[in-house]
């Protein structure tokens, strides 16, 4: 999961790294309040927990009262990458010497944390050709490696000593909550000559959650998510009107990608994991039926040691408890397929020998 | 390099040569005495199965369970282990089967901690042994050895090596192949985790050089550069033996986490355009949907003929 700006910031603060004043708020009132004892100049910055903001209008200058009325809801009413803001942040505007970029993130194919560091700040890190990239294994950062680090910025003095603090205290918050990612882009010099985190970016490793009660308070789900995750299942809503569902991580995204080169348009990824029992596609179907946009389910099962009719049974039941209402359009591979089938025969679910098959009847099913 | 048919199969003067010994941790609970039943059925040598407080038991008769690794490692010798035991407990399974001299470690349970993960595959190369996954379905040598949770069914032995990121893909694809009369030589389950005990670069070290091999299919998905990192080698040692790739997630959100806990896009890290012309640039065909697989492996064939 990804942390929001001020969630991040409320993390490098509790660990000591310099941050300017800030405060969020959810609504303009408590905006308005923050306004008044922060003062102006500040800058008006939208918390979404993905990147591109400032590019997308969602980071706005702010002189007075009558600009803040104006441009608090301007970004307050921003969707910034199909992610609509859950708060307002209000940070003072700095005094800024110079930007610069510090990272640390889990290296998936080192196998290690890495240090990405960079002079150039404030830009994306992919577009900075001068980066320094360093593995430091699976402890925090020595002494040794950060001198180093500072100095191959081209940092002295006073900027050398506030980097080097900065990256300790930001390797040993990447390793107590385990973040597969911690980012501070900018990290700048103040015209005072000290160091600060002008913005935060931080990513859990989610497979850790039960080590870091701590975070709990910044999981973020929908009711939705929530419940899939519940019942073992993997889902992400997406924008479009064929719910996917299958078991399996890789088979459901081939099967989104299928449909979207044959013209649907998902309403979401379902995985309910790699076994699919009566219980867990009967359930899939509820979630699925409190998604409003759904108007056909596309339904793509690689059962193996799974029986197909036990499948079957889930979708007879589903109709029968009036949990779902809508056409599915189902393949399923395993045993027993021609019994299940024979089944589903009259019901509204149909059954396909080919994925393609079932997701051509989809696209042409929700048209009608 | 690990000779991974010497591990799985052995040597044909061993004693024990294609009926390696496989100990299943976690054996008692729901989940293993489940596939360590299937295994059996397959005819994976199952010696002994561990599970704390169970020791002395016998599962379905006649496999003995045991409280820890080293007594089952001590009892039988075996040097393969495949691992069921919750997310929250790999890592003492890990370290368990690792000091008691398992060279081999299939690790199937998803959601663990990367940290976790790290520090097993530190203590691994201490003890110059290999980890399969976590996240994995195993590794198989089909109609030979299964060491993993795979149905049977989209399997036959072959001479084409199968490396997959997904599980329900790499039986989708074995059955494609199957069907199209490309027996499989060897799977290998990487997993969907960000880090992976074998990497799709490691496990194309493991199969590369197997005699008869006579193509190779790479299932991959977004996330990480693991595809990358083979399309490089595969350039760099000139391996040109009939290659075919299929990545999925082509369209799946950026910076959305799909399923996998590896399945995630970060700006253009991870990408499936990123993976594809790597392969590309490596004179891999990248097949558009699963059926595709075996058609352009025969089209790859063809032209090496």
């Amino acid at each position: 999961m990804q942390l929001l700006e001020f969630q991040a910031k409320e993390l490098f603060r509790e660990y000591g790294i310099n941050l300017l004043n800030s405060i969020s708020s959810t609504n303009i009132e408590e905006g308005r309040k923050h306004a008044k004892e922060l003062g102006y100049p500040f800058v008006i910055k939208i918390q979404v927990p993905v990147g591109g903001r400032g590019k997308a209008g969602g980071i706005q200058k702010c002189q007075n009262d009558d600009e803040f009325e104006i441009k608090y809801p301007q970004v307050m009413d921003l969707t910034i990458k199909g992610e609509k803001a859950r708060a307002i942040l209000l940070e003072k505007m700095a005094d800024i010497k110079k930007e610069l970029y510090l990272s640390i993130f889990l290296n998936r194919s080192k196998r290690c944390y890495t240090i990405i560091a960079s002079s150039e700040g404030g830009v994306e890190i992919e577009s900075v050709k001068n980066q320094i990239i360093k593995e430091i294994g699976l402890g925090e950062v020595s002494d040794q490696i950060a001198q180093e680090v500072a100095k191959e910025m081209g940092l002295e003095g006073k900027h050398a000593e506030g980097v080097i603090d900065t990256l300790k205290k930001l390797s040993k918050l990447t390793i107590e909550k385990e973040a597969e990612l911690v980012e501070i882009n900018p990290l700048a010099i103040m015209q005072d000559d000290t160091i600060m985190a002008l913005d935060g970016k931080f990513v859990t490793d989610d497979n850790s959650n039960f080590r870091h009660p701590e975070l709990e308070k910044y999981q973020e789900k929908s009711a939705i998510e929530e419940q899939a995750e519940k019942s073992g299942f993997s889902l992400v809503e997406l924008d479009g009107d064929i719910a996917v569902v299958g078991n399996g991580a890789g088979l459901v995204m081939s099967t989104l990608d299928m449909l979207s080169d044959n013209g649907g348009k998902p309403a979401c990824f379902l995985d309910v994991g790699g076994g699919a029992t009566t219980e867990s596609v009967y359930e899939a179907l509820t979630l699925i039926s409190k998604l409003d946009r759904v108007k056909g389910i596309l339904v793509n099962l690689y059962g193996g040691i799974v029986k197909t009719t036990v499948v079957a049974e889930a979708f007879l039941k589903a109709y029968e408890d009036n949990v779902i209402d809508l056409p599915v359009f189902s393949r399923l591979k395993g045993t027993e397929s021609e019994k299940a089938t024979e089944m589903l025969q009259g019901s509204r679910t149909k059954i396909f020998g080919t994925v393609e098959e079932a997701i051509n009847a989809a696209v042409m099913g929700v048209k009608n | 390099m690990t000779d991974i048919f010497g591990l799985l199969k052995g040597k044909p003067e061993d004693s024990d040569y294609e009926k390696k010994g496989v100990i299943v941790q976690g054996i008692t609970g729901a989940y293993g005495s489940l596939h360590a039943k299937q295994m059996m059925a397959y005819g994976t040598n199952v010696v002994a199965g561990v599970t704390p407080g169970k020791g002395g038991q016998k599962f379905e008769d006649k496999v003995p369970v045991y409280n820890t690794m080293q007594e089952a490692v001590d009892a039988t010798n075996a040097k393969i282990s495949i691992v069921f035991v919750p997310a929250k407990f790999f890592l003492n399974a890990a370290k368990d089967a690792l000091e008691a001299g398992i060279k081999l470690l299939v690790a199937i349970p998803e959601h663990v901690p990367v940290r976790d993960t790290m520090e097993a595959l530190d203590l691994a190369k201490q003890k110059g042994a290999v980890i399969i996954g976590p996240n994995t379905p195993g590794i198989m040598i089909p109609e030979l050895i299964k060491i993993g949770i795979m149905p049977p069914m989209p399997f036959k032995a072959g001479k084409i090596a199968v490396l997959s990121k997904s599980g329900t893909l790499l039986y989708e694809i074995s059955d494609a192949l199957t069907n199209s009369g490309f027996g499989q030589s060897i799977t290998i389950g990487i997993g969907g985790d960000p880090v992976n005990g074998t990497r799709l670069i490691d496990a194309f070290d493991m199969v590369k050089d197997i005699p008869d091999l006579e193509g190779m299919v790479v299932v991959g998905e977004i996330g990480g550069d693991s595809e990358e990192m083979l399309a490089q080698r595969i350039i760099d040692v000139g391996f040109n033996k009939p290659t075919v790739a299929y990545i999925a997630g082509r369209a799946a959100p950026k910076e959305k986490r799909m399923g996998h806990a590896g399945a995630i896009v970060m700006g253009t890290y991870g990408s499936a355009e990123s993976k594809v012309s790597m392969f590309n640039k490596a004179n891999i065909p990248v097949a558009k949907r699963p059926a595709e697989v075996p058609v352009l492996l025969a089209g790859k064939m063809e032209k090496s003929d």
